[in-house]
């Protein structure tokens, strides 16, 4: 039993960080019905980037944290500028934006290899200070509650930014319809970029916590977190901010709890794919998802 | 002649693998040619492959007979997931698809009789060069008639405009999913193919990256005709051996060529390489007009 309940807390803190990358992933298919497949990339990228500025540079990792993130960011835009901005016009831009996402994830992971190794790599130790807390059978580090703490810190934060701030409701407005929006004189150009800087931003920034929980970085570490996270925004609802964060907890708790029934951890991603693919098959627009009248 | 002899000492598996993988990138034009992105074809020819390899291996089925029962079993399972799965549009029928190949793949890698992780190992050595490229070019040939026929003008007619298509009379239902199974099949019988030609087969070798080089492939040789993807899978197959002969040896910077060229087609030559050959090819109503005048 004990076991049982620790492999839940466990499933609820890497559920967090999971929420945490598909938020971004699904933020950008929400404004631009566009998959960007170079999402995973950044996500690592983000944690290469943090482990150099503390290894590197010596950083405190408070400061490479938001610097990683930032940088992360940053790239979100190159991201929009070369492979999606051109293709906007274009009548089949889903279809040839998901392609350019899928050339700009081979690029970045061959910068990632290039500039850091094929290594597998880790934060030194030391740079986060670890308490561990017993209670009733359970052991939770600060790390997991931090961790947790931080996802659960952005992805609130995204949520109020979207319902409240001004840039935040024309990124809405944009989502919604962008020629009704460039009508109302948003400038629509910017708002996508805006959208792709705090997309990837969030994806690097999951990242890092990625890392630092598994305690290993490497370059191919995306890859199944990039699956994953279409998982989770497929049972949460295409472009459905609240969706992609319930969906992560979803997926972080099934997954431990295929391990901790059949006992290995062979099934574990085959469960995940088959909950992926009966929500497709059965309820398209996921469960939080709401049927939009382009697909329909 | 001798020299003949000689690039074939060197070169001889890099032939092989650009011939299957020209195959199994038209298994997937198949299904595009209908309008339909499928990330599902590499898994498909992993059913073809593991089908096969376990007839001749462990049954001691004859090897052409074990190339057709890996072609229909994947063709069967094909129709048994494209019926459900192609109601899905777009995107979403990419990730229907890359879910089930996702499923197949772990699948195999937890059964006893696939060989789990190490794969199956053992298979008879029967795949030869002339073979491969003789099924290459009956299925090349094939697919080349068939784009003027009337299964072709139908898969045309979905892929510009599925609801017109279907204002049209046209089966829509029926010729996506047929689309969908020959792909299946097509990608089975490549697998089976593969298997043969390579003494092991593991699961690794027809997962998620595998079903995405398949989809460069089209795109970067272009999926406006059967020649787009062979020329794509040969291209970006030798690619390798190129770069290498040019003095590039490392890693990053052949997988940093590789994402290179698939941007710059995506974003200055859409339909793809053979555009360059045909100047028509950039504007889809001149090249609509190019095809009837060809036709």
């Amino acid at each position: 039993m004990d076991l049982l309940a620790q492999q839940l807390v466990n499933g609820l803190f890497i559920g967090s960080v999971y929420g945490l990358f598909a938020v971004g992933y699904t933020l950008v298919f929400g404004v631009l019905d566009i998959l960007n497949l170079a999402h995973a990339a950044v996500f690592t990228l983000g944690g290469l980037i943090a482990l150099w500025l503390v290894e590197a540079w010596g950083l405190s990792l408070w400061i490479a944290f938001p610097a990683a993130v930032l940088i992360c960011g940053l790239l979100g835009l190159v991201l929009d500028q070369v492979a999606f901005a051109p293709l906007r016009q274009r009548a089949d831009s889903n279809f040839s934006g998901m392609i350019s996402s899928i050339a700009m994830a081979i690029i970045f992971e061959s910068a990632a290899l290039g500039l850091f190794g094929a290594r597998t790599v880790r934060f030194p130790a030391g740079t986060v200070s670890v308490t561990v807390w017993r209670w009733e059978g359970l052991s939770i580090t600060s790390l997991q509650v931090e961790i947790v703490a931080i996802s659960i810190l952005l992805m609130f934060a995204l949520t109020q930014f979207l319902n409240r701030a001004r840039v935040g409701k024309a990124i809405r407005a944009v989502a919604e319809n962008d020629r009704t929006a460039r009508l109302l004189g948003i400038h629509v150009d910017g708002i996508i970029a805006f959208t792709f800087f705090i997309s990837s931003a969030l994806g690097g920034a999951a990242g890092i916590l990625f890392g630092l929980y598994f305690d290993s970085l490497s370059p191919d570490m995306g890859r199944s977190i990039e699956l994953k996270g279409l998982a989770v925004i497929i049972l949460g609802g295409m472009g459905s901010i609240p969706g992609a964060i319930l969906g992560g907890l979803a997926f972080g708790l099934s997954e431990v709890l295929t391990v901790a029934i059949t006992g290995t951890s062979n099934l574990r991603d085959a469960v995940a794919f088959t909950v992926l693919f009966t929500v497709l098959v059965l309820r398209p627009s996921g469960l939080l998802g709401r049927k939009k009248l382009r697909e329909a | 002649m001798e020299a003949l002899a000689q690039f074939f000492a060197i070169y001889g598996s890099l032939v092989n693998f650009i011939g299957i993988n020209a195959i199994l990138a038209l298994s997937l034009y198949l299904t595009l040619a209908a309008g339909q992105l499928s990330l599902g074809s590499a898994a498909f020819a992993g059913i073809g492959g593991y089908t096969a390899g376990i007839l001749t291996m462990k049954l001691g089925v004859p090897f052409l007979l074990s190339l057709v029962a890996g072609s229909v079993l994947s063709g069967v399972v094909g129709l048994l997931i494209g019926l459900p799965v192609l109601r899905l549009r777009g995107v979403f029928l990419a990730i229907a698809t890359l879910a089930f190949g996702e499923v197949v793949r772990i699948t195999v890698l937890n059964l006893d009789i696939t060989g789990g992780a190490q794969g199956l190992v053992g298979i008879p050595n029967h795949t030869k060069t002339w073979g491969i490229y003789l099924a290459l070019a009956v299925v090349g040939y094939g697919i080349a008639k068939m784009r003027y026929s009337r299964l072709g003008w139908c898969f045309e007619s979905i892929r510009e405009d599925e609801t017109a298509a279907k204002t049209m009379g046209i089966d829509t239902t029926y010729y996506k999913t047929l689309a969908f199974v020959l792909g299946a099949m097509l990608a089975g019988f490549a697998g089976a193919l593969y298997a043969h030609l390579n003494y092991l087969i593991t699961p690794r070798e027809f997962g998620f990256s595998v079903a995405v080089d398949l989809l460069i492939f089209n795109i970067v040789g272009g999926t406006r005709s059967w020649y787009g993807p062979v020329l794509g899978a040969v291209l970006l197959t030798a690619l390798p051996e190129i770069l290498r002969g040019t003095g590039i040896t490392a890693g990053p910077i052949r997988m940093a060529v590789n994402g290179l060229i698939l941007l710059l087609v995506i974003l200055f030559l859409p339909n793809g390489l053979i555009s360059i050959f045909r100047r028509t090819g950039n504007n889809p109503k001149e090249s609509a007009a190019a095809i009837s005048e060809e036709a």
